[in-house]
Order: C-alpha cells, then structure tokens, then sequence
C-alpha cells in the first residue's frame, strides 16, 4: 500500500499533466457562480417577500436538482438543447449557438444544477432580517431598490457568502450534469471530475490521483476560508 | 390637521377584530393611543404610515390625501412624509450613528442638520458607533434622530420605552417632551402604560377592541371626576402592608416609592401592580427645594 502511494506520488510528479481540466473547472465555476448571484439575488427576494400562491410552485422548481439524480436533468437538458429540433434547433440556426457537448451547455447545466443553493441560502437571509427593517426604509423615503442594495444585501453577508461558496463548490463537484450535456472533450468540456473517472477507467491512477489531489486541496481551503471569514462577518453584528 | 376615518379588519390570537379609527390631530399637537396590547394601537400608526392598507377610509394629512378608499388612492409609504419609531429601534446594524441620521436626510450634504439632530439626542461623541455598540437608550435616542432627519409631517411613537428600564423611560420621556418642544413636530404616541400616557400628552384616545371609547384631556380621562384633590398624581401598587388597622400602601411614582395609609374600604380590591391615583383634598403639601 505504502509502496503504491510513493510510485503514484513519483510517477504523478514526472509527468506532465494536462492542466485544461483544472482550469476549466475553475473558469465554469467562477462563471456559473457569477451568473448565479445575478439570477439568485432578484429570485430569492421574490421567494422570501411575494404573497402569491405560484411562490411554492417556484420554489419547488427551484429545490429539484437537489433531490434528482443529476443525470437526470442532464439527459433532459440535452434532449431539449437538442439541435435537431426545438429550442436546440433554433439557437443553432439562428444565434450559430450550440448548447449541446460545449461550454455554454456546461454552463446552463450547472447553474440550473447549482440554484437551490444560491437561492435558499439568500432567502433564508431575507427571511432572518426583521421585517421592521426595510419597513423603516420605506418610511425613510426609500424605494424597494435603494432598500435592497443599502439595507437588506449588507446585512446579510453570511447568506450571500455560504450561496457563493456553496454554490462555487457544487460546481466544482459535479458529475452527472456535466457529462451528460458536456460529454468529454478535452479542452472544452473536459472537467477536472470527468478527467478523473476518465484517468480511472483507463488505468492511469498517477493522473486520477493528481485530479484529485488538487481538487481535495482546493475544496478544503474554500470551506475554511468561508467558516473564518462567517466568523468574522457575523461578529459585527 | 390630520384626519382619519379607517377601517380595518384585524386578525389577532383571539380571533378578528374590527379596528375602527375616526379621529382629527390639530397641527403640532401631542396626541397618545393607550389601550392594552392588541387593541389596535400600532395597526393605526401603520396605517397612517402605509405600511398596513385600511379596508376602507381615508387619511388626509395638512391637505394631501395619503389613503381614500372612495378614489383607490393609496400614496407608497416613500412618498408619506412620517417619522416612525418602531417598538425594536430599527436602527440599521451597518451603519453607524451618523450614516444612520443621514440615510434619512432627503439632502445628502445637510450636515448641519445631522450635526443638530446628534447634539439634540446628546449622542456627538458617538457618531461613528455601529448601534451593535449602544445601549437601548441611546438606540432609541438615534430612531428618535432619524425619524426627525426626514423633517416628518407627522411623527408616529410606537411603544418606544418598551423595552427600557424605569429609569431610562422617565429620562427619554422628558427628552422626547424636549425634543417635541423644540421641533413641535405633530405627534402621535402609543403605550399601554398609564403613567407615561399622562405624562406626556395633551389629548388622549383610549382605545379598546379596536374602537376609541373615549377621548380627552389626560386629567379628565384617568382622574374620576368626583375628586378636586387639590394634589394628585398616578402611581402603581407595589406592595401592601397590613399593620394593626391599617394598611399601607407602598405606590411608585416615577422612580419614588411612596407610603399611604389607606383604610380597610379604600384598600378593598386594590392590589399589587394595581394603578392608582394618589390625591391629597383637606392639607396644603409641603414644598421644599431639593
């Protein structure tokens, strides 16, 4: 066992990896997290303050991918971006965009994929804020905007921070989504989760280790960089 | 002048409740809501505020309209000029004492104004606290600040002493007398505390299951009309004592403790925590400076 471990940590540091996997995983993640504020932020705030009834239809929707297999949702997406009929279709012919095998499918999988945690956390921060808060903006003459961006976002660090780094890890970690609607081709679509199984099914354990290895690494300082930094932040307040 | 004529179903643990507000407030007056809690007091301060919607009624504010059900008019509580001091402060908790004055200023370089607003509220040195750093006083001190910064129309008190001790109420209601004899802001104030009801206002509306039962001065309102004392103030029962044939009544006033000696009738269904007026007919007190 020891003797296997130092032939894979010799072997792994001789050779030359490709590093595209990697990088690529961080670029879907920097982009999908990115993409996610901006959808997560008007979308939680209409979850945590709306009365209407369609609320739970959407917040329904929204939680899905959490109890799917994400093969699932990723044999759809790629049904439905299909580019011999529908939607697929059209934004080929149209826009030259295909969705299917390339980065753009990458990106839709992961953002539909990784929302519930993007969302709930921000709506649960809505929710934790007295309501007598943005109450006294209003009669302090504010709009619903001016409320949200210099009353109700500041004060909720924390649930932004844990929608960020939940939502930016999620990504990372994904499986199913990927391959499915990205399949493996390297350079475009090969993430470092699917260079890793790839590495495995062809025998080559020095690379599987090296993938993984760095995403271990990764992950770990993420996570402990968002519990110091919650710290901090809710200290304030 | 302000006039209201709302109605409003409420909802409440007892099951609903039909709130009817009909009242006129004269410019610059101090006027209190006293009722026990959830007979609608704070549901009439956020109606004039427009953080809660009449079924039906208006409210005319120095002429605008702000509520009328007849027209649809509802104006968005940004645009109604009220200061509001909620039960729980409501300070914003990044912002310090000052960004929280001037995020109520409607001209963002009126430092002056601030400036005023600090010195009013005694709380200069504290400016660039986070309210995370105050005491309940002086959190209720910086509400009371920013609620003025917005040069309101009408200032609407809900409960502010609520959740501060005796000692702390009787200051920042003299403060709150001050601040109202400074700025002469028209005022409405709500508490189910006797006491401070009386002390601060000049009319009051007694409100019960939503409706106002009765209206008036303070001294017509808690002081039975039968009784000219020649002296007379409001106090609470804290303890009794029976010694011999007597029975002694020790009542807080403020934050004195006074003992009267009451006979076997007067003290026949009075009790600890009990309210009551004591009042002198036959001697002249003695006054002495103290």
């Amino acid at each position: 066992m020891l003797r296997q471990m130092k032939f894979l940590f010799y072997s792994g540091i001789n050779m030359i990896y490709d590093l595209s996997p990697i990088t690529l995983t961080f670029k879907l993640a920097f982009i999908t997290t990115a993409i996610l504020l901006l959808i997560g932020i008007p979308l939680a705030y209409w979850i945590a303050f709306t009365r209407r009834k369609i609320k739970y239809f959407v917040e329904t929707l929204v939680s899905m991918p959490l109890i799917l297999p994400p093969t699932v949702l990723g044999f759809y997406l790629l049904v439905f971006f299909s580019p011999r009929h529908g939607l697929g279709k059209f934004l080929e012919s149209v826009f030259d965009i295909r969705v299917v095998f390339s980065f753009t499918g990458l990106v839709i999988g992961s953002v539909i994929f990784s929302l519930p945690f993007m969302v709930n956390s921000i709506k649960s921060g809505f929710q934790n804020l007295p309501s007598s808060l943005s109450e006294a903006s209003y009669t302090l003459g504010k709009s619903r905007f001016q409320t949200l961006c210099q009353v109700l976002l500041p004060n909720m660090k924390p649930s932004l921070l844990t929608g960020i780094v939940m939502s930016f890890a999620h990504t990372i970690g994904e499986f199913g989504v990927v391959l499915m609607i990205g399949g493996n081709i390297p350079g475009q679509t090969r993430l470092a989760s699917i260079a890793i199984y790839g590495e495995v099914e062809a025998l080559n354990y020095a690379a599987a280790n090296f993938y993984s290895l760095v995403l271990i690494s990764i992950s770990f300082i993420v996570l402990f960089m968002l519990y110091i930094s919650n710290k901090r932040v809710s200290q304030v307040y | 002048m302000v006039h209201i004529n709302c109605k409003k179903r409420l909802l409440s643990a007892h099951g609903s409740m039909d709130l009817s507000a009909d009242f006129s407030v004269s410019p610059g007056e101090f006027v209190s809501f006293f009722g026990p809690s959830g007979s609608g007091k704070t549901s009439i301060l956020r109606m004039i505020a427009g953080l809660m919607n009449p079924d039906e009624g208006f409210i005319e504010i120095d002429g605008e309209t702000w509520f009328d059900s007849l027209k649809k008019f509802n104006l968005v509580p940004q645009k109604r000029r009220v200061g509001f001091v909620f039960q729980d402060y409501a300070l914003f908790p990044h912002m310090t004492v000052r960004e929280n004055i001037r995020f109520a200023c409607e001209a963002k370089n009126d430092f002056s104004f601030v400036d005023e607003l600090l010195r009013v509220i005694h709380l200069k040195e504290l400016e660039n606290e986070l309210p995370l750093k105050l005491s309940g006083g002086q959190k209720q001190r910086v509400a009371l600040a920013r609620a003025l910064a917005r040069k309101p129309k009408i200032l609407l008190l809900d409960e502010p002493f609520s959740a501060l001790d005796m000692e702390m109420r009787i200051q920042l209601q003299r403060e709150v007398l001050d601040i109202y004899e400074r700025f002469k802001t028209t005022t409405v104030f709500v508490s189910h505390d006797v006491s401070e009801v009386f002390k601060m206002s000049k009319r009051i509306f007694i409100l019960e299951d939503g409706k106002i039962v009765r209206s008036g001065l303070p001294q017509e309102i808690f002081i039975e009309n039968n009784l000219s004392g020649k002296f007379k103030f409001i106090g609470k029962i804290v303890d009794i004592v029976k010694d011999g044939f007597l029975n002694i009544l020790v009542v807080q006033v403020d934050n004195n403790l006074i003992r009267v000696v009451a006979t076997d009738d007067e003290a026949r269904g009075l009790n600890i925590g009990n309210n009551v007026i004591v009042a002198s007919k036959a001697f002249n007190p003695i006054i002495m400076k103290y």
